[in-house]
């Protein structure tokens, strides 16, 4: 094709308008903005929720008891329990909402801790090659070849080992969550690194007598990283449905530590069957609404990035007829 | 084929193809591109129309608008009339009618054009099946009778073959046998010979000739080669930027241009012995000066994987280059020319004989050893493109092997970058930008600017200039050639395109399948070639004229 592109030659564009998200959503048309948005929608709710729960909830995640005495268990949506209560008499409302928090927090140093390991690992393996290369991704082979949730709960066993504070719980998840995440960016950047080390401008590098921690640095670094923030937002989602799954199964937050939506979901179990279904219900709709969000965000930036996928408002037609 | 189709063919008005006021619009994130503006020509049977023009001309556009193969994002209007029908406003049905009966395509790459998982009698006949009830016997039989007049030998055999079963230039006259197989009243052919060596290049472009003659198929060829379209073309229509800037017969346009534009891109095309830069040399300019880099009986070998053999891309050669002399290292694709270049930079290994580069035997290579000498060579890359690290600017890639060997402060580094992007004559302010804000002739002079910032004893360019347009191409060698003349550093120069050899090497090697068959003094190998493979190599370049052109074309045809 013969077509050409002017580009800008003077000054770059504005930073703002080159971060990811919002270059993303400048280039969106269509059906791809409505999905973009609706998943940043979702997203900016999910992460208000969590910076504002301590004033959007009425009472504490563990609070079981007020001036006016003890809650009452079982107690259906009304006007003081907006969404009822639990068996245990806490307030399913207040939960949901510091439910958000521990997410959140959770998301964030798994997904930052396996983004460092796996990059860094990822490089390595990738420039340097050879019988390292070979272990790392063998190593990596073998943790994908196990079911996550199960790895999950083999890892929190091990670092928590039966105690869970606030701190000790989260991290526990976290650092079971990153076990199973660091394969994913350590094949991504691995790949993009065998692909960046034969482009001329690395071994251009080379021929300048570059070392080999300058080329990783500042040459291949620099570009492997680009499709991390996509992968981050994916990787969230998942992140999050391993810490439900982690809390469903009991191996969570204690409920006087943390909210956590999937323990919540445990305790409903049983109230399912017997007609109580606000104890179910929302939290399970706050697991499917931020993962949705979070998904929605990850695919539009996927398809986005993509010039093929990408759509585009329409050129006017005038007379003539477009050929596909 | 048979005689009710040729019938078909209708010939009556002469006239194949008729475009008017064509214009193609694409919508990209920067809004619309035009990249067609009201272009027209007309195509008639038994000839060979050549659309030219450098990138972006909008020729490949017009092109693929014929068969009705736009991208989703393209708006088209004007019209194509092909036959009587236009092309823009059939539908989707009737478009496949038309697409290889009346129209057809030969593509510029041919080994991605064929599928790999079918034989190509399966391709053939797959289109002759989709126009018409044809068994699946007839069809073949069909193909092989395609592949027949296309020249491939054995086709009862070769039918069965697939695609990776042939060489490059039998895939291109597959392709082309895929083209004829219905025998369409029209084919465009988009840059058929670009990615072919050139002695298979001279061969396809005869097979164009006959298909012409023999079936009286109208012909659009687009091409930015100056040599192939002196070589086949009847009438030529030059575009540039979206627009025809001339349309004439050929043999007109080539002998008296008329606008200003076609003769700048003319008097650009290199022409094999014209501008030779070794012209009235007796001697080797750098005979008695220090040798730079020296091989003897030079083996690169390319281990195989478990079960393939290996590969010798270098066999046995011997070659020297001295001090302040422009080495010119011809040959065709898997010649082995990129491999020394590459051996000589430290980027390959070296598997037998030896290769001294500035007295350090690259047998023994070790990195560390060889850091040191790395600022004596500098090194040019085929795609500029490619060559620059896209996240940082102009300044910072030239800067690079400054920052590396020598321990400059930031202010001293940005002051060499400034007299250095001068010397290419770049803006100073180009050291802000980055690479993909540059045209590619402005890439290849700061690529220039980074081989030559530490005064390098040695530039390797390799095949520096074959990703330009011709203009830019020739812009680009004589800022080379200044510059040599100026610093006078040795530079190895490899490239397939002799013509751009002889513009700018005194001394020149041929190479053939890794072996070097000849060596001399450049206007004295090119003038008088002595091995058969330079002779051929020679004879199969097709000249920007197309009156020598043909009495070369004989010869060629004669030596074959």
């Amino acid at each position: 094709m013969a077509t050409t592109t002017p580009t800008a030659l003077g000054a770059r564009k504005p930073l703002w308008t080159r971060l990811p998200i919002v270059s993303h959503y400048r280039m969106s048309a269509g059906l791809q903005r409505g999905m973009l948005v609706a998943g940043l929608v979702l997203s900016a709710v999910f992460l208000l929720t969590a910076l504002l729960a301590p004033v959007l909830a009425p009472f504490g995640f563990s609070q079981l008891s007020d001036a006016q005495g003890n809650f009452p268990t079982q107690e259906p949506p009304g006007d003081k329990f907006l969404w009822g209560t639990t068996v245990s008499g806490f307030d399913v409302y207040s939960r949901t909402l510091w439910g958000a928090q521990t997410a959140v927090a959770v998301i964030v140093v798994a997904v930052v801790f396996s983004i460092f390991l796996g990059v860094i690992l990822g490089l390595i393996s990738g420039y340097i090659g050879g019988w390292l290369d070979r272990v790392l991704v063998v190593l990596a082979d073998a943790i994908y070849a196990f079911p996550s949730l199960l790895l999950a709960i083999v890892m929190s066993i091990v670092i928590s080992q039966g105690q869970s504070s606030l701190w000790g719980g989260i991290m526990a998840a976290a650092i079971s969550i990153t076990v199973v995440f660091i394969p994913q960016y350590f094949r991504v950047i691995r790949a993009e690194t065998v692909r960046l080390k034969a482009e001329p401008f690395v071994e251009s590098a080379k021929v300048v007598g570059a070392s080999n921690v300058r080329i990783m640095a500042k040459h291949i670094f620099r570009n492997a990283t680009r499709s991390l923030p996509l992968i981050f937002t994916l990787n969230a989602s998942e992140a999050l449905l391993t810490l439900a799954g982690l809390g469903f199964l009991g191996f969570g937050i204690e409920p006087t530590k943390a909210a956590e939506w999937g323990f919540d979901l445990n305790r409903a179990l049983s109230d399912a069957s017997s007609g109580i279904w606000w104890t179910g219900v929302f939290p399970g709709a706050a697991i499917v609404l931020t993962v949705l969000g979070l998904t929605l965000v990850g695919e539009s930036m996927n398809d986005l990035a993509d010039p093929r996928l990408r759509m585009r408002r329409k050129a006017k037609r005038r007379g003539g007829k477009a050929t596909a | 084929m048979n005689a009710h189709r040729r019938d078909v063919i209708g010939r009556a008005d002469g006239t194949v193809l008729e475009i008017k006021d064509l214009e193609v619009t694409f919508t990209t994130d920067a809004g619309e591109v035009p990249a067609v503006r009201g272009v027209g020509f007309e195509v008639a049977a038994g000839e060979v129309v050549a659309v030219v023009g450098e990138s972006g001309s909008g020729k490949s556009v017009t092109a693929r608008t014929i068969l009705g193969l736009l991208a989703e994002t393209a708006v088209a209007r004007g019209a194509v009339v092909l036959k009587g029908s236009n092309m823009l406003t059939l539908g989707a049905r009737e478009l496949r009618a038309v697409r290889g009966d009346e129209v057809s395509m030969v593509f510029q790459e041919p080994s991605t054009a064929l599928n790999p998982v079918y034989t190509v009698g399966w391709q053939i006949a797959e289109g002759i099946r989709a126009h018409g009830k044809v068994g699946r016997k007839e069809a073949k039989a069909r193909a092989i009778e395609v592949l027949r007049k296309v020249g491939i030998p054995e086709p009862e055999k070769r039918v069965n073959y697939y695609p990776h079963q042939f060489s490059g230039g039998q895939k291109q006259r597959v392709i082309i046998a895929a083209a004829l197989a219905l025998n369409p009243a029209l084919i465009v052919a988009d840059e058929p010979t670009t990615a072919l060596d050139v002695t298979v290049q001279a061969e396809i472009l005869e097979l164009l000739r006959e298909v012409r003659d023999d079936f009286n198929t109208g012909i659009v060829l687009i091409t930015h080669n100056m040599g192939v379209v002196a070589d086949l073309a009847d009438r030529v229509v030059v575009m540039y930027q979206g627009k025809i800037v001339e349309s004439a017969p050929s043999s007109e346009l080539f002998a008296a241009p008329r606008e200003d534009y076609t003769k700048a891109l003319l008097a650009a095309v290199p022409h094999l012995g014209r501008h030779s830069a070794s012209e009235g040399m007796v001697e080797r300019s750098g005979q008695g000066k220090e040798v730079l880099v020296e091989a003897r009986n030079l083996s690169i070998v390319y281990p195989g994987r478990l079960g393939t053999p290996s590969f010798t891309a270098v066999d046995d050669v011997s070659l020297h280059i001295c001090a302040g002399e422009v080495y010119g290292l011809v040959g065709e694709s898997g010649s082995g020319k990129t491999t020394i270049g590459r051996a000589i930079a430290g980027l390959n290994k070296v598997s037998a004989g030896s290769l001294k580069v500035f007295g350090y035997e690259m047998l023994d290579f070790r990195e560390r050893t060889f850091k040191k000498l790395r600022q004596d060579i500098g090194f040019v890359f085929q795609d500029p493109a490619a060559s620059f690290n896209p996240q940082l600017s102009i300044g910072e890639c030239v800067a690079e092997p400054l920052l590396v060997h020598k321990a400059l402060d930031a202010r001293a580094a940005r002051r060499r970058v400034d007299e250095l992007l001068e010397a290419v004559q770049l803006p100073a302010a180009f050291a802000a930008r980055f690479p993909h804000e540059l045209s590619g002739g402005q890439r290849q002079r700061a690529s220039l600017a980074r081989a030559l910032a530490l005064d390098p004893k040695l530039l390797i360019a390799d095949e520096p200039t074959s990703a330009l347009d011709v203009s830019v191409q020739a812009k680009v060698l004589e800022l080379f050639k200044e510059l040599q003349a100026e610093l006078g550093f040795a530079a190895l120069f490899i490239s397939h395109d002799l013509a751009v050899v002889d513009m700018l090497s005194t001394w020149v090697g041929v190479l053939y399948r890794g072996k070097l068959v000849e060596e001399g003094i450049g206007n004295q190998v090119m003038g008088d070639p002595q091995h058969p493979y330079t002779r051929r190599l020679i004879a199969s370049l097709p000249v920007p004229d197309p009156v020598e052109q043909a009495l070369r074309r004989e010869a060629f045809l004669k030596a074959v």
